[in-house]
């Protein structure tokens, strides 16, 4: 059978023909592999010497405080750049946000204050006429949201209960499907984008009036995609032909979205098994050698790798860096019971080799114990070797999102081109617990920032009594943080709109309205001293509690005891059930994450002493980790207590931070000599372990 | 039926094969100049739970357990030789994989009727010889090796995998003879399957001045790696010797 396009010839037919469907094209035509890793190829001389000039580039800018470059004039969009290069010749995959690579673009659509912010501490100025404008003649997302919040609103942000809201700058989290363009061309997307423009309703209510806007908006941003390929000599109209087109089309896809939007999280999605197929017929036709294969995905790696945006000193000490959260899932299982492992899961992996160790672009595996055993130990190899490798549970993720899923920033799951997130920052549960035992009034500033309601007297605190406070201060604490996330959603999709990502969508997508979680450990333990410990409250002069006197022992959570870990449950249950009450902004479905990666360090200072003893200012600990120290049956009890938290309640992801010195991780194999067994799935005694009298024969080299 | 226990770890991974769960016993007959737990020397103290709490914690995380099992360590686990057998006979009666971590010093031939039972339900165990002269052993340990090494010949004759564990500490065992003639011995061993040289670290030294304890050692430094791997050579020499012999 002919296909429409020559670039199409070899693959097989399905759905995806008829219309857009990257999870039908992969399904007919991707093959698993279940080989082992000798078929890598080591990096060529052009990767070599372009990575030395990336870090001779790194280097200088470390010595110039952080920053190279900055554009403090031009507008970053789409095409307000031209083409910039590392080294034109060499580069076998091009294209940076602005005109030259470690330039980072000056975005002020989320906020002209934080753009400005953002110059200034890097000791650079922002152009004074783009001030203006943007302070005079567009309004920007910041602008908006601070133009509705109500005063308990702006007290909640200042007393920290909820923080990190995406405010003043890019929420992020959205992934653009952007292998479309690779296999469609841009031309065939723009063209369903307008039929879908055909297709809404013609009464005008305002949601049909946003729809026709935003689709235009649109399909203007997928010709903007065209002119800026054009720029760097590529007519991406039409679908790539080869696995070098395919990435470098598929690139340009993601690069428009990272030069129109600065995103808290800016994730590339699920491509390595889709370009698989496009390497594996470029192999059997002789196009490409598995050498030139590996050079253009190191080459696309690095550019991955290269991904900057302006920020300022607040934000990367709130995320401990300066990460972009270029997330890119390998692996899983599909629907139909193969493994997703392809020849690219490996290639993909394997520039932590060729290029080194990089914490970007943030290379995920969706782990599932029934993944080929080559490929499980080639994950525990480049683990072992680089640390830089993410895995995250494909086994439990795959019920609700199916089989072309990806990450976005660290653990948050989404169907490609299916479903977007408003991503919702958190709610800091210990200090809501403390408002319920001080009727709402902030324990640090001593001013009144939750409802009135009747503070607890006693001197030692009543689990019953603290439970039912608690309850209805959580209450009022989803209602203020979900309106809060209403908003400021509102006004993201008005004034700072996503509209290459959005264009790279379905018209019909599902969004999910995230919100998070700080402090659950100290909830958990804190109800746990005062159910089977006794806890004195300490209070100053004004009647306020300011400190806790716990007497006696109690259940720590992270010890796979379930009289806390069932507390733990119950608080996450509890509080999403009261986000699950209120409006979510545009049909959007309410989940929640425990994952405050490095954040937990600025949620406990602002927070005052909580009853489990944690003193105040005190770290968190992050995400839904114990508190530390306080596991103390070994690594197993500590994850299983983890693990007993409802994922359907925390869908947007449930993260523990885990380290382990390498001792005891097994033995050194130098100092042992015998039966080490590698502990990954040896079920099927295809798990062969050195014997000690093999020990015996290498000793004698 | 109840046992001492001083702790557990839900994550053990080197006391055996695989990820395991460890129980160590409270109470031990030596008094090892270099022991790091001092802490589980005194006997009948600590917490007391019952085989069959032990097994039920172990199963709700058997997913981590696929290719481990469970390690009773101490503490000399042999001295809650009752509570040690009925752990391994339902452990077995689940098919998970058990291992003694054990020095062997409270084997006896009277008491082969009970350690037949033992053996009967324990697919593993790690014999921590301190010392392979008699006259040393005593010196670090408080008594002598005759039932370690009778034990040793015990298990070979069952037929019982062994892995021969041996610290190693710089002026105390590591002198090349003496780590020879270990070789020497353990190579004559046909249920030989691995040798763990232990380096000797400092990390238990703490617990001796919290325990209000004086620590023997105290001058000595803990062994390094290259040590470690020069000790397990002379080691293996010495199993080769007796090998080529046989």
């Amino acid at each position: 059978m002919k296909h429409k396009f020559e670039a199409w010839d070899g693959f097989k037919t399905g759905t995806w023909e008829k219309e857009i469907s990257i999870r039908s094209f992969i399904k007919h035509n991707y093959t698993p592999y279940d080989g082992d890793e000798s078929f890598l190829e080591t990096p060529t001389q052009d990767t070599l010497d372009l990575w030395e000039k990336v870090t001779e580039l790194s280097k200088l800018e470390r010595q110039a405080g952080g920053v190279l470059d900055m554009d403090t004039k031009v507008i970053s969009t789409i095409t307000s750049h031209g083409p910039g290069y590392l080294d034109k010749e060499k580069e076998k995959i091009v294209g940076f946000q602005t005109d030259k690579p470690f330039k980072r673009a000056l975005m002020p659509y989320g906020g002209i204050r934080m753009a400005e912010k953002a110059c200034k501490d890097n000791g650079y100025e922002i152009d004074p006429d783009v001030k203006e404008f943007f302070s005079t003649h567009r309004k920007t997302h910041n602008a908006g949201v601070f133009d509705v919040y109500t005063p308990e609103m702006r007290a909640c942000r200042s007393s920290h209960i909820i923080t990190g809201l995406p405010d003043a700058y890019g929420r992020g989290r959205i992934i653009g499907d952007y292998r479309r363009v690779a296999l469609y061309g841009v031309d065939m997307l723009i063209a369903d984008k307008e039929a879908q423009k055909e297709t809404t309703r013609s009464a005008m209510y305002s949601h049909v009036i946003r729809d026709r806007e935003e689709l235009t908006e649109q399909i203007r941003a997928l010709s903007q995609l065209k002119e800026m390929a054009l720029s760097y000599g590529f007519d991406i109209s039409k679908p790539a032909k080869n696995t070098q087109e395919a990435i470098q089309w598929l690139y340009f896809g993601y690069l428009a979205a990272v030069k129109e939007q600065n995103g808290a999280a800016m994730s590339l999605g699920r491509t390595s098994t889709f370009l698989d197929i496009y390497a594996k017929r470029d192999l059997e036709n002789n196009v490409f050698t598995e050498k030139e294969i590996q050079e253009l995905v190191d080459h696309f790696i690095m550019k991955l790798r290269l991904i900057k945006f302006a920020r300022t000193p607040e934000y990367n000490s709130l995320f401990s860096g300066d990460p972009q959260w270029v997330t890119e899932s390998i692996g899983g299982i599909a629907i139909d019971g193969r493994h997703m492992v392809t020849k690219m899961s490996y290639r993909y992996l394997h520039t932590l080799t060729n290029l080194g160790p990089a914490p970007e672009p943030n290379l995920t595996v969706l782990w599932s114990t029934n993944l080929p055993l080559n490929f499980k130990r080639y994950c525990a190899k480049v683990s072992i070797e680089t640390s830089s490798v993410q895995y995250e549970n494909d086994d439990i993720m795959r019920h609700t999102h199916g089989d072309d899923y990806a990450i976005a920033c660290c653990v948050s799951s989404m169907r490609l081109g299916k479903e977007m997130q408003f991503f919702g920052a958190r709610a800091n549960l210990a200090k809501c617990l403390l408002y319920a035992i001080n009727g709402g009034i902030d324990e640090i500033s001593g001013k009144q920032i939750g409802p009135q309601y009747r503070p607890i007297t006693s001197e030692y605190l009543d689990y019953d009594e603290v439970m039912q406070r608690y309850d209805d201060m959580m209450q009022w604490l989803a209602e203020v943080y979900v309106n809060t996330l209403n908003i400021i959603h509102y006004m993201h999709d008005k004034y700072c709109y996503e509209k290459i990502q959005m264009a790279l969508h379905d018209k019909s997508v599902t969004r999910w309205f995230a919100t998070g979680i700080a402090g659950l450990s100290v909830v958990a333990d804190s109800l746990s001293a005062i159910k089977y410990a006794k806890v004195k409250v300490i209070r100053n002069e004004d009647g306020l509690a300011v400190d806790y006197q716990v007497e006696g022992d109690f259940p720590k959570y992270g010890n796979d005891d379930d009289r806390v870990d069932s507390i733990a449950y119950d608080i996450v249950h509890r509080f999403m059930e009261h986000i699950r009450k209120n409006h979510t902004y545009r049909e959007s479905i309410p989940t929640t994450s425990i994952l405050t990666i490095t954040s937990n360090v600025v949620y406990g200072k602002n927070t005052g002493a909580t009853p489990d003893g944690r003193k105040k200012g005190e770290a968190f600990a992050p995400g839904a980790n114990p508190m530390h120290k306080r596991d103390t049956s070994g690594a197993v009890a500590s994850l299983a207590s983890v693990s007993k938290l409802p994922f359907r309640d925390a869908q947007d992801g449930i993260s523990n931070t885990f380290s382990i010195i390498p001792g005891a991780l097994g033995k050194d194999d130098l100092v042992f000599a015998g039966d080490i067994e590698v502990d990954l799935d040896c079920d099927n005694g295809a798990c062969s372990s050195p014997t000690l009298f093999e020990g015996l024969d290498t000793d004698e080299k | 039926m109840i046992g001492y226990i001083h702790s557990k770890e839900t994550f053990g991974t080197v006391d055996g094969p695989g990820i395991r769960y460890v129980l160590f016993l409270q109470g031990c007959p030596l008094r090892c100049s270099y022991c790091h737990n001092p802490d589980t020397w005194e006997f009948n103290k600590n917490s007391a739970v019952s085989p069959i709490e032990i097994i039920s914690e172990f199963n709700k995380n058997r997913s981590f357990y696929r290719n481990g099992g469970i390690t009773v360590t101490g503490g000399e686990p042999l001295a809650q030789l009752d509570f040690v057998t009925e752990l391994f006979r339902l452990a077995k009666s689940e098919n998970i994989h058990t291992c003694i971590d054990t020095s062997g010093i409270l084997y006896t031939e009277n008491l082969n009727s009970q350690f037949d039972e033992l053996i009967r339900y324990t697919d593993l165990v790690l014999l921590d010889i301190k010392h392979i002269n008699p006259e040393k052993h005593k010196i670090i340990t408080g008594k002598s090796n005759d039932n370690v090494l009778s034990f040793a010949r015990y298990l070979e004759s069952k037929n019982v995998p062994v892995w021969i564990r041996h610290v190693v500490v710089k002026g105390i065992t590591d002198s090349y003879d003496d780590l020879f003639k270990l070789g020497e011995f353990i190579g004559s061993l046909k249920n030989l399957k691995a040798i763990d040289v232990l380096p000797y670290h400092t990390m238990g030294v703490h617990k001796y001045r919290e325990l209000g304890l004086d620590y023997q050692l105290e001058d000595i430094p803990s062994l390094s790696k290259e040590d470690a791997i020069s000790a397990k050579k002379i080691i293996i020499s010495g199993i080769k010797k007796t090998k080529n012999f046989n």
